[in-house]
């Protein structure tokens, strides 16, 4: 066996919608001071970005993801369609599912064109790449609990190994009854990490190393905690207060059968 | 990239079990499709429906996992004597340094649509569906993993029809990287009620048998399949070279190609870039070809804008019917075997071909020795991939 190398990234770019968390300028003040934190509905506006067409078309996973998409970007200061991108989603579209399913159960089974269209694990990438007009290489990922991992190692990846910018999304929605009873996922949550090679624009530096040590880093508030373990996209959490605190320390992200060692630094 | 080891490979589809199968399939030009329905899906189209699935048994171990799409994969493992290949490189590398990269769009989603119809008067769903193991989308790579005892990164690639493809590009990645020694990739997509009856409310599924590049196609003919492959960092003697992928979007539109196939073209450029080779270093080409109007036309302008008219070209989904997420990984072993076999596929059910399409497309299966070959692979919500493979040497 070869010792790991790890993956080096910047994180100039960040996104967050969920629960309490309305955006990063919000979410970065609350996340700084954890115990601020209080529990609320995730509120998903429409996003501006898609034409009017995909607006009407696209659930709330779709939108969820291109609102935290279009955050990242901004706040990276980076042109969409100059980006790779990584969607990664534990749920997909649930909603979307448990419609065809209902759909199929019934004698003449008749499915909607839009909804099958939207039921592709690939529909927020494809949503966001009409919307940003960018035919950059995109793929959607999933990994049930360790969706995040697996979503962030392979942006960190395509990210060095293509020394290229990537954009992570990463988002879960609940699944509706009965589905509901069987994955009880609580909220919507979704966000976004713009990893950009060594050198590039400004940000955190990030290191990422499968070879870890220790259990998984936890929330600084309780509830918030069972957040992150609750909806796979929130286990994204401990990092975000870390980059909120912008502080040097070293993270266990918790991803089931993949959890990563991640060394965040401050920004310089 | 450096040319990555391909080190053993099988697949599973409506030609049969194993590579044998396929290779005669190929030689004879004989196709899995049938016009037949699939479980109470009556629909007038032509299938590719695999052999001997439900009498596959899952290990009591793995007794959660179990639905058609799991089968199928336990099938292709078995194939070939891949498994055992898996095993090796396991106890070469060490289980944390293989991972698990492969494709599939619905998973296990007929144990879902089937526990539906079994709702109770409260709508709850019956007690024997397991659907983290079976339906959820990662259910796939956690089966894989689970049945090959491996340790590494697991995760399924779910782009639609490009899945099986871009299995390829994240393990070639993750191994450059260091960050693994080996990686099965590949990909599992079974037929179900929701691609059966969705591609029929697109009015994409043929009633007719798929034609690719014909003048009267029509639509696709779905199929079901598996294939996985091993690849690992280096081998002395490989089956053959992973040398280059590609990736790109269309940006365009969420269930039809770009018109002119930009984004596909994009795909197949960075392919040849990834592998620094020329155009016409390529020998042949496994097409998407589906069959469908949109999708022939943009993919002819694609290839003939990158590689000119000369480069002899197929679609193989006339043998096995359209795989979906398991497509580019069926036809990355196709292209293995037409690489290994130094047979250019020919396509069929073309019985009047499109003059309007201008690539060499082969009406006629071609023996000779290959060097090279790619395959295309393209999605809905415009996802492209392109892999290039080289003959082993």
């Amino acid at each position: 066996m070869t010792a790991l190398t790890s993956l080096d990234v910047t994180i100039a770019g960040v996104g967050v919608l969920g629960p309490g968390l309305r955006d990063w300028a919000q979410a970065a003040a609350v996340l700084r001071t954890p115990s601020d934190w209080t529990a609320a509905a995730t509120v998903v506006p429409a996003p501006n970005r898609l034409p009017a067409t995909e607006r009407r078309r696209a659930g709330v996973g779709i939108r969820a993801a291109i609102v935290v998409a279009d955050q990242a970007c901004t706040m990276a200061g980076i042109a969409v369609d100059a980006v790779a991108t990584v969607f990664t989603s534990a749920s997909g579209d649930p909603e979307t599912c448990h419609a065809m399913c209902e759909a199929l159960a019934r004698p003449e089974r008749l499915l909607s064109p839009t909804r099958f269209t939207n039921s592709v694990h690939n529909a927020p990438a494809g949503y966001w790449h009409i919307a940003a007009q960018s035919r950059q290489a995109s793929t959607s990922l999933a990994a049930y609990d360790a969706s995040l991992c697996a979503g962030l190692l392979e942006a960190a990846a395509q990210c060095c190994s293509g020394r290229r910018p990537v954009l992570l999304v990463a988002c879960d929605m609940p699944y509706p009854a009965p589905l509901h009873a069987l994955r009880p996922l609580p909220d919507v949550f979704a966000c976004a990490l713009l990893l950009a090679p060594p050198g590039g624009p400004a940000g955190w530096p990030l290191m990422l190393s499968t070879a870890v040590r220790g259990e998984p880093t936890r929330c600084g508030n309780a509830e918030l905690d069972a957040l992150r373990r609750s909806i796979p996209a929130a286990r994204s959490l401990p990092l975000l207060e870390a980059l909120a605190r912008d502080e040097p320390c070293t993270l266990v992200l918790d991803g089931d059968s993949l959890p990563l060692a991640v060394r965040v630094a401050t920004r310089p | 990239m450096k040319p990555a080891p391909v080190t053993a490979y099988t697949l599973v589809t409506a030609l049969g079990h194993g590579l044998a199968a396929h290779a005669a399939a190929l030689r004879e030009g004989t196709t899995g499709l049938r016009p037949q329905g699939f479980e109470t899906a009556a629909l007038e189209a032509w299938l590719g429906v695999v052999d001997h699935v439900d009498e596959q048994r899952l290990p009591p171990a793995l007794a959660r996992y179990d639905c058609r799409n799991n089968r199928l994969a336990a099938l292709a493992l078995a194939s070939d004597g891949f498994d055992e290949q898996v095993r090796r490189a396991a106890a070469r590398h060490g289980a944390q340094r293989v991972g698990v990269l492969v494709g599939t769009s619905t998973s296990g989603i007929l144990q879902t649509e089937i526990a539906y119809r079994q709702r109770d008067g409260h709508g709850a769903l019956p007690a024997w569906l397991h659907y983290p193991e079976t339906h959820d989308t990662a259910s796939l790579a956690r089966f894989v993993q689970a049945a090959l005892a491996l340790e590494g990164p697991a995760w399924v690639i779910s782009t639609a029809c490009s899945s099986g493809a871009k299995a390829y590009a994240a393990a070639a990645r993750l191994i450059a990287l260091d960050v693994i020694d080996a990686a099965v990739v590949g990909g599992c997509d079974t037929l179900c009620m929701t691609t059966l009856y969705g591609f029929r409310a697109l009015e994409l599924l043929s009633s007719d048998v798929c034609r690719p590049w014909d003048a009267r196609r029509n639509g696709l003919s779905l199929g079901e399949g598996a294939s996985f492959a091993l690849l690992q960092r280096d081998d002395d003697a490989p089956a053959a070279w992973l040398l280059g992928c590609g990736e790109s979007s269309d940006g365009h539109h969420m269930s039809s190609p770009h018109p002119e196939g930009a984004g596909a073209a994009d795909a197949m450029r960075a392919a040849l870039a990834d592998a620094r080779l020329q155009p016409d270093q390529v020998d042949y080409i496994n097409l998407h070809g589906t069959g469908t109007r949109n999708n022939d036309a943009a993919e002819d302008l694609a290839v003939c804008r990158v590689f000119g008219r000369s480069v002899p070209v197929s679609s193989t989904k006339g043998h096995t019917g359209h795989a979906l997420g398991a497509a580019g990984a069926v036809e990355a072993a196709l292209t293995l075997l037409a690489l290994r076999d130094g047979l250019l596929p020919h396509g069929l059910h073309c019985e009047q071909p499109d003059a309007a399409l201008q690539a060499n497309y082969l009406h006629q299966p071609q023996q000779r020795p290959l060097s090279v070959a790619a395959s295309n692979s393209f999605g809905f919500g415009g996802s492209n991939a392109c892999l290039i493979f080289g003959a082993a040497r």
